[in-house]
């Protein structure tokens, strides 16, 4: 195994706010990391950083041997090896799903278009989302257009994957399609990072679990540890209820 | 009949207005009516016109040669004719939504077209083109240049970097606070004194550039307010794809934005088509222009004639914008579907 991003001492203001500091971390191929905290506490932050969603102010972010600066063709080089999943989905409107899946295949990956297809099709089933393939995202529901995202940013065959609280905007009973959409995902060893409220899965998704709190690290454990015998009070104080242990 | 009293006369205030509108139009229509119809002239001369008090349609008939090409040689209208009727079938296959091909069709009118038309109209010196020729080559022209430098300076008006936004800014905010009188005045006779000695330009290209500047700026305004309607999420999904710059704005963000807009920027174009009027004011013998100084002609001189003319002018500027609007119209109903 080996590192595909390394992340040291990341800073990030916003005008006078500090909303990280001093955060250390290694991500392994083949690794998922699930990034838990309050809100506010600076996780979605931090993730969007990773792909430079947000520009940092201090420290340095190296995403496979490639460090994130102003550098337009290696921060293009970055993202397209980077797939992310947002909160509010973020299809496009006015293209189909499969129009949606095959955008950067084509445009940034400069692949012919029947290839592009054939790889949207078949990650559209594997989502199990085939026969939607052709309707617009406003006709899907919000589970379906959540794993329909999944798929798009799968179509650029990523070496990573973000998620940033992928169910957190869909209803109760259309979190469970996700979340196993993401298990499975999981099983064909996704270098993953997960920003969810959702323990359970967490649990049995993580290899390590990351606690934040205020911009910063605060724990990291594997889920066993975690969730039974958190080292930080810190810690212990926001699982609360769910320790096991 | 029950429905319509229902709308007409909901109630005694609602029905005092129907009746008082209803009278306002009725009073005027016999005016119009016999002025337009009864007691206008059909066939015939002038003399016949100077004899009746009606319209004098007959003086249409006439001049129409003129308020079409405007002096352009008779022997030569047949390339006014060629364009139009090139345009005319461009345009509805771009526009009948049945019609295949419709990116082909675009690229042939936006780049093979204009170089044809050109070359086409060219034998003959501008100074001889007008009437309606003028007025469709301003408006076409005009907005077929500010349409891509509306959606520039929209784009430069939200750029990140600050010199590219501040000369948008600046640009935007100049043609903007200027009258269209003012930059035609300006491109007619302000212009050719920062020129060197010799260099020419010709008078139609000049206005023509200042009516795209200023139809620019205005249009900037409207896609601006497009852009700023897409979520941040679709820039950052787009960018988290690795889509650069100009893929970002040219797949994602302006489909999306001047879908928004359409009912403003067909306003902006119907506006600008109105405004080409104003060239008749530096010289240029647009549709109106070419109108006006028809009647001069004494040869016509009737009571009835000058009333005759603008009635004319403004039937055909109304079915001009009248069937843009209803295009419009039918664009937004297509994309609610």
């Amino acid at each position: 195994m080996s590192a595909i991003i390394v992340i040291e001492k990341l800073g990030k203001r916003f005008d006078q706010f500090q909303a990280l500091s001093g955060i250390d971390l290694t991500v392994q191929e083949g690794e998922r990391v699930v990034i838990v905290g309050p809100s506010g506490s600076g996780k979605s932050t931090f993730i969007r950083c990773i792909n430079r969603l947000e520009r940092h102010d201090e420290g340095r972010i190296v995403v496979g041997g490639i460090e994130l600066t102003d550098d337009m063709a290696s921060l293009s080089e970055v993202r397209r090896e980077i797939g992310m999943v947002f909160q509010q989905f973020n299809l496009f409107p006015h293209l189909t799903i499969l129009q949606n899946c095959m955008l950067a295949p084509v445009h940034v990956r400069k692949l012919p278009r029947a290839e592009a297809e054939d790889r949207a099709r078949q990650l559209l089933a594997r989502v199990q989302i085939a026969e939607q393939a052709d309707k617009f995202p406003a006709q899907l529901s919000g589970g379906q257009q959540q794993r329909a995202a999944i798929a798009r940013a799968l179509c650029m065959a990523p070496k990573v994957m973000l998620f940033d609280e992928p169910t957190s905007a869909l209803d109760p009973g259309l979190t469970k399609e996700v979340l196993d959409t993401m298990m499975a995902l999981a099983e064909t060893n996704m270098t993953m990072l997960i920003v969810t409220h959702e323990m359970a899965f967490a649990r049995k998704i993580a290899h390590r679990m990351v606690y934040m709190e205020k911009g910063a690290i605060v724990e990291v454990a594997p889920p066993e540890q975690f969730f039974t015998a958190p080292a930080d009070p810190r810690t212990r104080m926001f699982l609360g209820d769910l320790l096991t242990g | 009949m029950e429905r319509l009293r229902n709308i007409l006369f909901p109630n005694r205030l609602n029905g005092a207005i129907t009746i008082a509108i209803l009278a306002l139009v009725l009073s005027a229509a016999p005016g119009v009516l016999r002025f337009l119809v009864l007691d206008a002239v059909f066939t015939g001369g002038v003399e016949a016109c100077r004899a009746a008090d009606g319209a004098c349609w007959p003086f249409i008939g006439a001049k129409l040669g003129q308020f079409i090409y405007g002096y352009y040689p008779d022997d030569e209208r047949w390339r006014v004719d060629l364009v139009f009727l090139l345009g005319v079938a461009g345009l509805a296959g771009l526009m009948i939504p049945r019609v295949p091909k419709k990116r082909l069709i675009a690229i042939i009118m936006a780049s093979a077209y204009p170089i044809l038309a050109l070359w086409l109209l060219a034998a003959v010196p501008t100074k001889l083109w007008g009437g309606l020729l003028v007025t469709l080559i301003v408006s076409a022209a005009g907005t077929a240049g500010a349409f891509p430098l509306g959606i520039l300076l929209a784009l430069g008006r939200r750029s990140a970097l600050p010199v590219i936004r501040y000369v948008s800014i600046a640009f935007i905010e100049l043609w903007r606070g200027v009258p269209l009188v003012t930059v035609l005045f300006m491109a007619s006779v302000m212009l050719p004194l920062f020129l060197p000695e010799g260099v020419t330009f010709d008078l139609l290209l000049r206005c023509i550039i200042g009516v795209t500047l200023f139809a620019g700026a205005n249009m900037a305004e409207i896609i601006r307010g497009g852009l700023q309607a897409i979520p941040r999420g679709q820039y950052e999904a787009a960018s988290a794809l690795g889509l650069g710059y100009w893929q970002s704005m040219g797949l994602v963000i302006l489909p999306q934005a001047l879908r928004l807009v359409i009912p403003g920027l067909v306003g902006s174009i119907i506006a600008l088509f109105k405004d080409t009027t104003l060239v008749l004011i530096v010289g240029l013998a647009d549709f109106l222009g070419v109108i006006q100084r028809n009647l001069n002609d004494p040869a016509w001189s009737a009571p009835g004639t000058a009333a005759t003319a603008y009635v004319f002018a403004a039937l055909i500027f109304w079915l001009f914008c009248f069937g843009l609007s209803r295009y419009a119209k039918s664009l937004e109903r297509e994309e609610r579907r």
